[in-house]
């Protein structure tokens, strides 16, 4: 019998707190646990025996940090081989089923991009534990103690790869109801699920009675059977001794009370010890297990939280697509990451609460982009991601990378693009977009692409693929090429939400190309679908009059409680005169008078103002002349007073910023191709420090006085600093370091530069440096602020 | 020795002043700059969490440093500032990962935004140590030395490996080191305290 056969008609006894225990037996602050099935089996043996005979079914190996981080691949191999054995060990004699699980807790290091762990080694690390459990027979995987969906994604992925064995997942909330990142439980579920979970749940951080909402918004949203480890409460000091305030009874009949509510697993993590097992198990006497179901809730999710469908319609921004955006087509192929950030903050601003991601071009290497845009885009923005490509390569790095349950954009009804997409919607999680045309093309009808809609539900659920996980498209298409367009994609959305019970979205868009006034088409084209069940729409969130609808109709359909949101938009609408109130005290500190309204918002740092103010003497001078008549004097003079004491650092960064703006505007005048630049400058964090507030303050700054900028990030090697020097042959390179752990790595590079790239100045700037520690590492300049930073770059080029 | 413990504490007061000190700003902030500041508070009014584990353990002078039971360091300095205590606190403590998510968001497309909120999170995750040390003295009556941390004078930051070893803040509030020693999240200190010998 396996533990799952077990599982169906049973509530599942596990086991109690292990640390706690050894601890008791001698083990030292630390001294590493694991150890302990080598060097004292006895003791270990001993503590699983006291679970197995309190009434624990299944009881974790003393495997919790047992990963190649902290223990050699030899090592690691005995600790697992003899922890496995100590558990089983354990349950020799015992009458009933009995089981061990492989445990798996974090590695001690945060993932990328909070920290430096890299996701694609975090399943390495996770595959090696893994294969050995498999190798030396745990009966499943126990994943647990989770406090980040990322390192928890890798945990779960390295499991499904490297076995078959059945596996559980379960995360620390804290007392706030959400994970150390940030997740609530519905993200954790969502992610859980979609990987392929067999039990998913809550463990460790506080007593039962705490963690209760957490496990019941488990009990509401799961679709598979929930677990609950909770810790004997909290420790507390009495006689100097370490006693947790939740005695076992206490503990039991809370735990029992939420295995009446629907958990189907349970067992104590800190401070809980045999007796508090032996207290559960009589209290669970006789209780039957409650049936789990299926809650049918269609959701993505992101590291925060999770976008469920049936809520309310949901908007999907398409800004992140270069179709027909020459903007975009440049910045893709420049590798400008800042100008895609910041379109998805902006359309995040606007309301979008989903971003499709789509960033194929003919020339560029899509699936390495697209991955690179992912990772760089969930690193700033909290909002579930649409990954939108025709490539299946492409798709899967970018499912794999995505912290989270993704939007899969899309599938359709060929059989071809069914046998790419399936698998990976199936091992990664996700719902996916389907769109319905076939071999034949996009039927004309609404009833026919109701039927390829039934057709791919159809397919999907061979692979496993519940019809919760699948959106319909039922495609919208342009009303200028066909009078009946817009007709049969409304009639086909009733139709899948009403006779299929599944959920739509459309490209809301396409409907009126080709046509004047295409928002007043296609605002009103949304009202029509939304009227008709359309739960998602791919849109620009910066059209007024689709924003005005989509409020609208939430107000009109029951779903804005109050009309509260509708106000609320309704107020926030722009007018022209949003920030002229703005004191003029930061003008004043300038000491200088200035003519017209971009040098004021210039040196007010009014973002705003200042590409509106562009946008006018546009039309009135040339773009070459806004620059040298208007932007370049505000900036100095604001740079000339931060220079003299009298502008201080946020308000130097706000005037950039607005500059910023209005050369972006001129840049648009000025057309591809024809920005002239003072020279090129290679920045970067070096190897071992990821910070980059300091770098990007410089970067912003050189980039408002004509420097053509190459921004390689944090935590660059020498090599990649030097090979970007060589071949721009660029002849200034920034470098920033902030820890004196890193200052070495400085010095390395600068040594390199030296050997390669001779003829290039460098400088150097960070909060641990001095003009003499510059000296001394070789660096030709101390910039001892950003200021100082522009200066010396003056006097290279 | 005892175990390693975790608090977790209320928000303590916003000091906007010394936000603004660490942002590089003197003076009074114009309007502009007070709408910005706050919109960056606002982000941040949920979500940042006040965590500390430490562990408490005695103190014996070495010939070169101080021996805590759980590492023997070599610092002149930490010796002078722990002299006439025989017990210790080792703690870290933690806002949690929402700074450097704020930072990295705005980092690159608002500089300025992402200067006030590497300015908040300086300044949180100061007064959540003074705010630590203040309950510990209160609920205990102890007094306590000025914090020493690792990085300070000639304590080396490679003490970080041997702090982290013992009080396992990975598990216990989330935090880690990098490969260079660099914690995550950044808005994280690690600290040694004396603690003085009641005066007889």
């Amino acid at each position: 019998m396996t533990v799952l056969d077990f599982f169906k008609d049973n509530i599942l006894l596990l086991d109690g707190g292990m640390g706690t225990l050894l601890q008791a037996r001698g083990l030292g602050v630390g001294e590493l646990p694991e150890e302990w099935c080598l060097t004292h089996p006895d003791d270990v043996i001993a503590v699983h025996r006291a679970y197995f005979e309190a009434g624990s079914r299944v009881v974790c190996a003393n495997t919790f940090g047992a990963n190649v981080l902290k223990y050699t691949k030899e090592r690691l191999e005995e600790i697992v081989a003899a922890a496995i054995a100590c558990a089983r060990r354990a349950a020799e004699g015992l009458e009933g089923e009995h089981f061990v699980a492989l445990d798996i807790g974090p590695t001690g290091k945060l993932l990328a991009p909070l920290g430096d762990l890299d996701f694609e080694d975090a399943v390495n690390i996770y595959a090696q534990t893994v294969a050995l459990g498999v190798k030396y027979g745990a009966d499943l995987i126990f994943i647990e103690t989770m406090n980040d969906t990322y390192e928890a994604k890798a945990a779960l992925l390295a499991a499904k790869e490297q076995s078959t064995l059945p596996v559980f997942a379960s995360c620390a909330f804290g007392a706030d109801g959400k994970l150390m990142t940030g997740a609530d439980p519905a993200a954790v579920v969502a992610l859980f699920e979609g990987l392929g979970a067999d039990a998913i749940g809550v463990n460790c951080s506080l007593g039962p009675t705490a963690l209760a909402p957490v496990v019941e918004q488990f009990l509401s949203l799961a679709s598979v059977p929930v677990i609950l480890k909770p810790n004997a409460g909290l420790p507390q000091v009495k006689e100097s001794k370490t006693v947790y305030d939740i005695a076992p009874d206490a503990f039991a009949c809370e735990v029992a009370r939420l295995v009446s509510l629907g958990v189907r697993a349970v067992g104590g993590c800190c401070g809980t010890t045999p007796a508090y097992i032996a207290a559960l198990a009589a209290a669970l006497q006789g209780k039957k297990p409650l049936p789990v179901t299926d809650k049918g809730i269609t959701c993505v999710s992101s590291y925060t939280h999770a976008v469920n469908f049936a809520n309310a319609p949901i908007l999907i921004g398409e800004r992140i697509n270069p179709t027909g955006k020459k903007r975009l087509k440049e910045a893709l192929r420049a590798n400008d990451m800042d100008y895609i950030l910041a379109e998805a903050l902006g359309q995040e601003e606007q309301g979008a609460q989903i971003l499709d991601v789509n960033v194929g071009l003919p020339d560029i290497d899509e699936p390495a982009m697209l991955m690179r845009t992912v990772s760089t885009l969930q690193a700033v923005t909290a909002l579930p991601l649409q990954i939108d490509t025709a490539d299946a390569v492409a798709m899967e790095q970018a499912l794999r990378r995505y912290n989270g349950k993704a939007m899969i954009n899309s599938v359709n009804g060929k059989a071809e693009s069914m046998a790419a997409i399936f698998p990976l919607v199936k091992k990664y999680g996700g719902v996916v977009v389907a769109l319905t045309l076939d071999e034949n093309g996009i039927p004309a009808t609404a009833a026919a692409r109701v039927e390829i809609a039934k057709r791919i539900i159809a397919e999907a659920a061979k692979y496993g693929i519940s019809k919760k996980d699948i959106v319909i498209d039922p495609l919208a298409l342009t009303i200028s090429a066909d009078d009946n367009a817009a007709r049969e994609t409304l009639a086909a959305v009733a139709s899948i939400r009403q006779e299929l019970c599944v959920h739509t979205s459309l490209g809301v868009s396409n409907v009126s190309f080709g046509l004047p006034m295409r928002d007043t088409v296609t605002s009103t084209f949304f009202a029509l679908a939304l009227g008709r069940g359309l739960s998602a729409a791919i849109m620009n969130p910066y059209s007024t009059p689709m924003m005005k609808t989509y409020h609208a109709y939430r107000a009109l359909a029951g779903l804005d409680k109050s009309c509260a949101a509708y106000i609320g938009f309704a107020t926030a609408l722009p007018t022209e005169s949003a920030d002229t109130g703005v004191k003029n005290t930061h003008v004043a500190a300038v000491e200088t008078s200035f003519q017209g309204p971009l040098q004021s918002a210039i040196a007010k740092g009014l973002v705003a103002r200042a590409a509106r103010a562009a946008d006018e003497l546009l039309h009135v001078m040339p773009p070459l002349a806004v620059v040298e008549n208007e932007v370049i004097p505000a900036l100095n003079a604001v740079g000339v007073g931060f220079e003299k004491g009298s502008v201080y650092l946020p308000q130097l960064l706000m005037s950039a910023e607005a500059a910023k703006a209005a050369f972006e505007r001129i840049k648009q005048a000025l057309g591809e191709g024809t920005g002239a630049t003072r020279g090129s400058v290679v920045l970067a964090t070096v190897a071992g420090d990821i910070h980059d507030i300091g770098k990007n303050i410089v970067k912003l700054l050189l980039q408002n006085y004509g420097f053509d900028v190459h921004d390689l990030g944090r935590d660059v090697s020498p090599e990649a600093i030097a090979e970007c020097a060589v071949s721009l042959r660029a002849p200034l390179v920034a470098l920033s370091a902030l820890m004196t752990t890193t200052v070495p790595a400085m010095e390395k590079t600068i040594s390199l530069l030296r050997e390669k790239a001779p003829w290039c100045r460098v400088m150097v700037g960070g909060a641990v440096l001095t003009a003499e520690y510059a000296q001394m590492i070789g660096a030709d300049y101390y910039a001892c602020d950003a200021m100082a930073a522009v200066r010396y770059a003056e006097s290279v080029m | 020795m005892q175990g390693v413990f975790v608090r977790e504490l209320g928000a303590p007061p916003l000091n906007l002043s010394e936000i603004l000190r660490y942002a590089g700003m003197r003076g009074t902030p114009d309007d502009g700059l007070s709408a910005l500041l706050d919109s960056c508070l606002a982000e941040v009014a949920h979500g940042l969490c006040y965590r500390v584990c430490f562990l408490e353990h005695g103190v014996k002078m070495t010939d070169t440093g101080v021996d805590f039971g759980y590492m023997q360091v070599d610092s002149a300095d930490l010796a002078r500032c722990l002299s006439g205590c025989d017990r210790a606190l080792t703690f870290v403590a933690t806002v949690g990962p929402l700074p450097d998510r704020m930072i990295a968001r705005y980092g690159r497309v608002a500089p300025t935004k992402a200067l006030l909120h590497q300015a908040i999170g300086a300044e949180r995750i100061e007064a959540l140590c003074d705010a630590f040390l203040d309950l510990l003295r209160a609920e205990q009556g102890i007094s306590l030395c000025p914090r020493f941390s690792p990085g300070y004078g000639d304590l080396s930051l490679t003490v970080q490996g041997d702090i982290f070893r013992a009080l396992n803040p990975a598990r216990l509030i989330g935090v880690s080191t990098t490969d260079s020693l660099l914690m995550v999240p950044s808005k994280s200190v690690t600290a040694i305290v004396g603690i003085k010998k009641e005066q007889v």
